[in-house]
């Protein structure tokens, strides 16, 4: 079991690697990255100033290796040693310490990308875990209804409306919720993030109600078709046979022997699922402008803001490759069929 | 039914009928007992199933009208680029109320600029399913490609496709799409010369989605091989001394086309969609070039008011995505009768 989960560990860490380093030749091969951070009104003079400040005129395995170094210890910026040591006498304040996973400094936004992150970050992940509850409650509740009333009409309605919303554009839904449900009927305050150092818990739930429902409605139209064929085939077992069998009444049938087939492998989906979203819910957080990753990843495009783009798809990637791990060592826990080895 | 004679295990029975007359061989049977090929099979199973009909019928109606569209705008008849500023009010809707419909502009005219509706939607058809097609065909190309490879080989190549799938999928999808948005597109002007604007941009939609596409076809495809290499006439084609190539592409290919088939439906609505978030996010081909995604955009703008331009584009959308999947859950329920739903 330990075994299994340092091995896991140690193919996420490879994995997460090979990631940096393909992030690292997709963002680079294209040209010089300093062109980008020099602006629009760039001379040549500057570009070679900025070139050379920010250690682009090194070899890219340099650069790889120094921005690993970064991750694993933290780095000073700016990178350019000779110069770092000239600013550190002359204006100590200039130079900057990144600390231990230091994934890059942002000079459109003159902080580290950490900083930048750490500021976006909370939107992000109180929307995801809003939209996360929302989905898997009702997902899972319709899903099972589904399948416990299959070929009736109350399955059908479900899935024929799961087909629609499933299909239905998260920017339509959004604008749909922010244009009709909030600002033409009133029915809801017009949604601002509210932290709950500001507003409480109650002032922060209502204020995540309509992006968390946007993004909640796609994915729970997909919860409901799949916990209900993972419902239906887990009920045309043999074991629910047998507890049927010997007169278990429906509901324990269901509930006890049904269900906790069906729901595990749900696990390991929603879990991908939910770390999927901590990278941000770009077009969610767009539509109501609620400033979290997704936002961040919009604003440094528009900016061509290599560093910050580089940082959260990093940081999105092992929000992905930690989750799988954990899922799988929870898998074991929860289904005694699986044995890790 | 256990007395069936050999060779007739694919019959199926009319109900309702006695199966065997009495006599001895030679005696005249009943003709009850039809049998039929697995393709007479499916097609019996796809021919009763409504659903799929209608999205059958659906998406043939949408490939003719894509078809269709540049005929037409080519021959005049549609226009989907003239501005008409003296239909607009005011208020910058079209005047006269009830969208500005006539039998010049059946379907009225764009609020704001004025274009006419019908040859805009209708020739966004044709770009949008251009773009989805192509890098539909591009994942399952690749997919299928290396699917069968590593499906086929017992080495080092099944290992290293498995790891590049591991990593293809630990990408963040929507944050790749947009952050690679400018590099990309820079490369593909600057180093392969494709021009500027909408070719580009097209050719980055296809590109990355195809690109992050090909990951889950390939598993499936996978899946596939490895029961189809245990098969006899694998080994009768070796022992004939068949090469690799021969193998992959001559044998196996052929018999994973219901799965190509069925993925090949499945993959295009999402593609679909996923122009339509590209475009909200300003990535993809941008007007006056009318697709259905920056239709749909454009139609954000008078969400609250215009409310029949407002939902009109989404509600094609949503038919073009829902009949596609409707008929490819009803292809592989065809085809494949035993994967649950």
């Amino acid at each position: 079991m330990i075994a299994y989960a340092i091995r896991r560990i140690l193919v996420g860490i490879v994995l997460l690697l090979s990631m940096v380093l393909v992030v690292f030749v997709l963002f680079f091969a294209s040209g010089n990255p300093a062109k980008s951070v020099c602006g629009k009104f760039c001379t040549p003079e500057k570009l070679t100033q900025v070139t050379k400040v920010y250690g682009y005129d090194q070899p890219i395995t340099t650069q790889f290796g120094e921005f690993i170094q970064g991750l694993a210890v933290g780095r000073d910026y700016p990178v350019n040693d000779a110069y770092r040591a000239a600013l550190e006498k002359s204006n100590p304040d200039l130079v900057i310490h990144c600390a231990a996973p230091c994934l890059g400094y942002s000079q459109h936004d003159a902080a580290t990308v950490n900083a930048d992150i750490a500021k976006y970050a909370p939107v992000t992940i109180s929307i995801a875990v809003f939209a996360f509850i929302f989905w898997i409650f009702f997902g899972v509740f319709f899903g099972v209804l589904a399948a416990v009333f299959k070929g009736k009409w109350l399955d059908r309605i479900l899935v024929g409306v799961t087909l629609v919303v499933y299909a239905l554009p998260t920017f339509f839904v959004g604008t749909f919720l922010l244009q009709y449900v909030a600002i033409k009927w009133q029915l809801v305050p017009y949604p601002t993030y509210v932290s709950i150092a500001d507003g409480g818990v109650g002032g922060w739930l209502v204020g995540l109600t309509l992006p968390a429902l946007t993004l909640a409605l796609f994915y729970m139209a997909a919860y409901v078709r799949i916990t209900r064929a993972f419902v239906l085939e887990s009920l045309s077992e043999d074991y629910i046979r047998t507890a049927r069998a010997k007169g278990l009444t429906e509901r324990v049938v269901l509930f006890k022997h049904g269900l906790r087939a069906a729901l595990t492998p749900l696990l390991s989906m929603a879990g991908l699922d939910f770390a999927a979203l901590l990278a941000g819910a770009v077009i969610t957080e767009s539509v109501f402008n609620y400033q979290g990753l997704g936002l961040l990843a919009v604003i440094a495009n528009q900016n061509s803001d290599l560093p910050v783009l580089i940082g959260l798809v990093i940081v999105a990637g092992a929000a992905v490759i930690i989750m799988n791990i954990l899922v799988d060592i929870l898998y074991a826990f929860v289904d005694p069929r699986v044995r890790l080895r | 039914m256990s007395t069936l004679p050999p060779g007739e295990f694919a019959a199926e029975v009319t109900a309702n009928e006695t199966v065997f007359a009495p006599g001895g061989p030679g005696a005249p049977r009943s003709s009850t007992v039809v049998s039929r090929s697995p393709r007479q099979l499916a097609w019996a199973r796809f021919r009763s199933d409504k659903k799929t009909w209608f999205g059958a019928i659906v998406v043939a109606v949408y490939v003719v009208l894509a078809i269709l569209a540049p005929i037409l705008v080519a021959a005049g008849v549609l226009d989907p680029y003239t501005p008409h500023q003296n239909l607009i009010g005011d208020n910058g809707l079209p005047a006269g109320g009830a969208a500005g419909v006539s039998w010049a502009h059946p379907f009225g005219v764009e609020p704001g600029i004025g274009r006419d509706t019908l040859s805009r939607v209708w020739f966004g058809l044709t770009l949008s399913l251009l773009i989805s097609s192509a890098a539909a065909v591009f994942s399952v190309v690749v997919g299928v490609v290396l699917g069968i490879i590593a499906g086929m080989s017992r080495s080092w190549a099944d290992t290293l496709i498995g790891r590049l799938v591991d990593l293809v999928l630990c990408f963040p999808q929507t944050l790749m799409l947009l952050a690679l948005s400018g590099v990309v597109v820079a490369w593909l002007t600057g180093s392969l010369h494709i021009p500027k604007g909408d070719p580009a941009q097209a050719t980055y939609v296809i590109f990355v989605l195809g690109i992050f596409g090909w990951p889950s076809v390939t598993r499936i495809i996978r899946g596939q091989v490895l029961s189809l290499r245990e098969r006899e006439f694998i080994d009768a084609a070796r022992l004939l001394g068949a090469g690799n190539s021969r193998l992959y592409f001559k044998e196996i290919l052929p018999n994973l086309w219901a799965p190509i088939l069925v993925q090949f439906t499945l993959i295009l609505p999402a593609y679909v969609s996923a122009e339509a978030a590209l475009s909200y996010l300003g990535i993809s081909v941008n007007p006056p070039t009318p697709t259905l995604g920056n239709i749909l955009k454009s139609s954000l703008q008078y969400a609250s008011a215009d409310f029949l331009y407002f939902i009109a584009p989404a509600f094609l959308l949503v038919l073009i995505v829902v009949s596609f999947n409707l008929l490819g859950d009803g292809l592989r329920d065809a085809l494949d009768p035993k994967s649950n739903r």
